[in-house]
């Protein structure tokens, strides 16, 4: 910042109504009871408690909660197993191991996709890693276990999260206005290894 | 001596009022929640019966939590420390008139026909006693007046709602006692072997003895002008004259402002602020000895309310409703209604200015309390003496206490505009002037770096 930049101005005096602080106070009062007044009479919307488990949050769709595993168009696994996703995990927390693929349109798919919940630190790298925009992070924040063992999701456990975010109508950014990786990407378009098409 | 009491009813007051003082205690933290909640654009605890049972939930949690009592605290201070906090508390509110009470009669002295006022010196054999009563009941022959033995027959056979009637020291007692509260403090954050805790009582006690002055010099203009330190005989006096917060509202305000301090309420919440000092000098308390000490810390708010309305705001009295020589169940129960409304309201007030007024900081609680209070007082005193004495309009001279409160009020604001002008040192120097010594004084030539758009 320079010089010429900056602007100079003076703190505003205090008068002998500020210096006795009495008539401040009252002001104060008047703020602090209007509030009162207006949470206890006002209308509803005014007052900013969400009554949590009955009342839900309606959070942003780029929140980073717990991840799901994306189907395509068939209903398939849309993961390729190309490790991306754990190479870039900073946790290390995203397992697979990966099997010839049956189906024609891939090499591989995953035959085991293991995330424990609990070391993620749910920080999105695997999403913006993964070529073909088979893992996204949802919405879904109230994640509990009654043991650890609970928490390790496995590949059904993952698609399921899909289902049940795509049911509740809560898909990720990524899904509904982003824009998606190349690789996911019509298979028209000349870029092999994906035919699934994104709505 | 023949001012018999009634053992069976004064322990039933005392139960009645330490029972009724613990439910008000746990449902106070109930209506501060809620009320710092509204305050906030909140809703506040709503579980259980829409909040209702809160208290009684956080009580059951805190009587069943685990305590934690750290390895190298002082085992002995760090266990008495909430008892202290809590008994001084409570012992505080043994004065204190908390419903209707009549005045407690005067035995004065007319042996040598020159009446004193008042005893010096209670007799101390009985022979004595005898004499001082026997001349006081044969002027009551001569003058047909009511002699001090039928007074105190119709005082005792009043309930007076108030668990020590007739302490004639009333306001000092409550001032020594609730004064000693400090210790629990003190004691506690020393014997907690911890940073925190110690610097929290530290500027607790340098705290409480500071306000305890301006604390004394706003009730003692009301002590003079009612002429006995009896509470009950200053409630008299408000209900003959009116209420002392009319005469002197300039005492009413600093003994406001000192007894927030003396509470540790929130502009004055330093010994436990827990933005700065984790929770001050409980910090090392868990389960029941911390909830002693926020017991404690309530107890003390609700005497202070107590003394608040007694002391400026006449206590049961309100004109064209309570008749003071009603003594019908009706009339005390409406006295009582009073009393109670006149304390709650202060207790909400005391919250509401909690969400009103920030922090101070100490070197700004040091200087309110010196600086600003304490001459402001004292100005006010004197001025009242002379009032008081020189009567210079008359029998209703006390009046003139209210405009010379605002004149008062108004030099103070001049005087501290004066004082904060810069000096030719600090007009001249680079550095922004600061103020002198506080950050609530005017800054006039502080110059505040704005960051511009164009960045």
């Amino acid at each position: 910042m320079k010089a010429d930049e900056i602007t100079w101005v003076k703190s505003p005096e205090f008068g002998v109504m500020d210096q006795i602080f009495l008539p401040a106070i009252f002001t104060g009062l008047v703020t602090t009871l209007t509030h009162m007044g207006s949470t206890l009479f006002g209308p509803k919307k005014d007052v900013v408690t969400q009554q949590f488990p009955e009342q839900r949050p309606h959070l942003p769709a780029n929140y980073r909660g717990v991840h799901r595993l994306n189907r395509d168009d068939e209903g398939r696994v849309k993961c390729v197993a190309c490790y991306m996703c754990s190479t870039a995990c900073p946790a290390h927390c995203i397992d697979i191991v990966a099997a010839p693929s049956p189906w024609p349109d891939r090499e591989k798919y995953p035959e085991v996709f293991v995330i424990d919940e609990l070391r993620c630190i749910y920080c999105g790298m695997c999403e913006q890693a993964c070529p073909v925009d088979a893992i996204e992070l949802t919405t879904l924040y109230d994640l509990t276990g009654h043991s650890r063992e609970e928490m390790i999701f496995n590949k059904e456990k993952l698609l399921s999260v899909f289902d049940k975010t795509v049911a509740m109508g809560t898909d990720p950014i990524r899904t509904t206005h982003g824009r998606l990786g190349v690789a996911s990407e019509p298979a028209s378009s000349g870029v092999t290894g994906s035919s699934s098409m994104q709505t | 001596m023949s001012l018999e009491f009634s053992l069976l009813i004064t322990v039933a007051l005392i139960l009645a009022v330490l029972g009724c003082l613990n439910g008000g205690v746990a449902y106070l933290i109930l209506v501060e929640r809620k009320i710092s909640a509204w305050v906030q654009d909140r809703v506040g605890p709503n579980r259980a019966f829409y909040g209702i049972l809160q208290p009684i939930c956080d009580g059951v949690k805190l009587l069943l939590k685990e305590e934690m009592i750290p390895k190298y605290v002082d085992k002995i201070f760090f266990m008495i420390a909430p008892a202290i906090a809590l008994i001084t508390a409570f012992m505080a509110l043994a004065v204190v008139p908390f419903g209707p009470t009549s005045p407690s009669p005067i035995l004065i002295d007319y042996r040598q026909n020159s009446p004193t006022y008042e005893l010096a010196v209670w007799p101390s054999t009985k022979s004595e006693y005898d004499a001082v009563i026997d001349a006081d009941r044969s002027r009551a022959l001569e003058k047909k007046s009511v002699s001090f033995e039928e007074q105190i027959k119709v005082y005792n056979s009043r309930i007076q709602f108030v668990l020590a009637p007739h302490v004639d020291i009333g306001i000092l007692f409550v001032f020594a006692i609730g004064s000693l509260g400090v210790y629990g403090v003190i004691l506690g954050g020393w014997s907690s072997n911890n940073k925190y805790s110690l610097l929290g009582s530290l500027r607790s006690s340098a705290q409480l003895i500071s306000y305890e002055i301006p604390l004394g010099l706003s009730v003692l203009g009301v002590v003079l002008v009612t002429g006995s330190l009896n509470l009950e005989r200053i409630i008299q006096h408000q209900v003959d004259h009116g209420w002392n917060v009319l005469f002197q509202p300039l005492a009413m305000v600093l003994f406001a402002t000192s007894i927030f301090a003396e509470c540790n309420r929130l502009p004055f919440d330093l010994p436990e602020s827990e933005q700065e000092l984790v929770g001050g000098y409980h910090t090392e308390y868990s389960s029941m000895k911390f909830a002693l000490f926020l017991f404690g810390e309530y107890t003390h708010m609700i005497t202070t309310s107590f003394l608040m309305m007694t002391v400026f705001f006449g206590a049961w009295h309100l004109p064209f409703i309570t008749d003071p020589n009603d003594f019908s169940i009706f009339g005390i129960a409406l006295k009582f209604a009073v009393a109670a409304g006149k304390t709650i309201g202060f207790i909400i007030f005391y919250m509401l200015i909690r969400w009103t007024i920030l922090r101070f900081r100490f070197d700004q609680l040091m200087h309110l309390a010196w600086k600003i209070m304490l001459p402001i007082s004292l100005a006010s005193f004197t001025v009242l003496v002379f009032i008081v004495h020189f009567k210079p309009i008359g029998q209703e001279s006390i009046w003139l206490m209210c405009p010379v409160s605002l004149a008062i009020l108004l030099a103070s604001g001049f005087i501290g505009i004066r004082l904060s002008k810069p000096t030719a040192h600090a007009t001249k120097s680079k550095v922004p002037y600061l103020g002198h010594g506080t950050g609530y004084s005017v800054q006039h030539d502080s110059k505040i770096r704005l960051e511009s758009s164009s960045r």
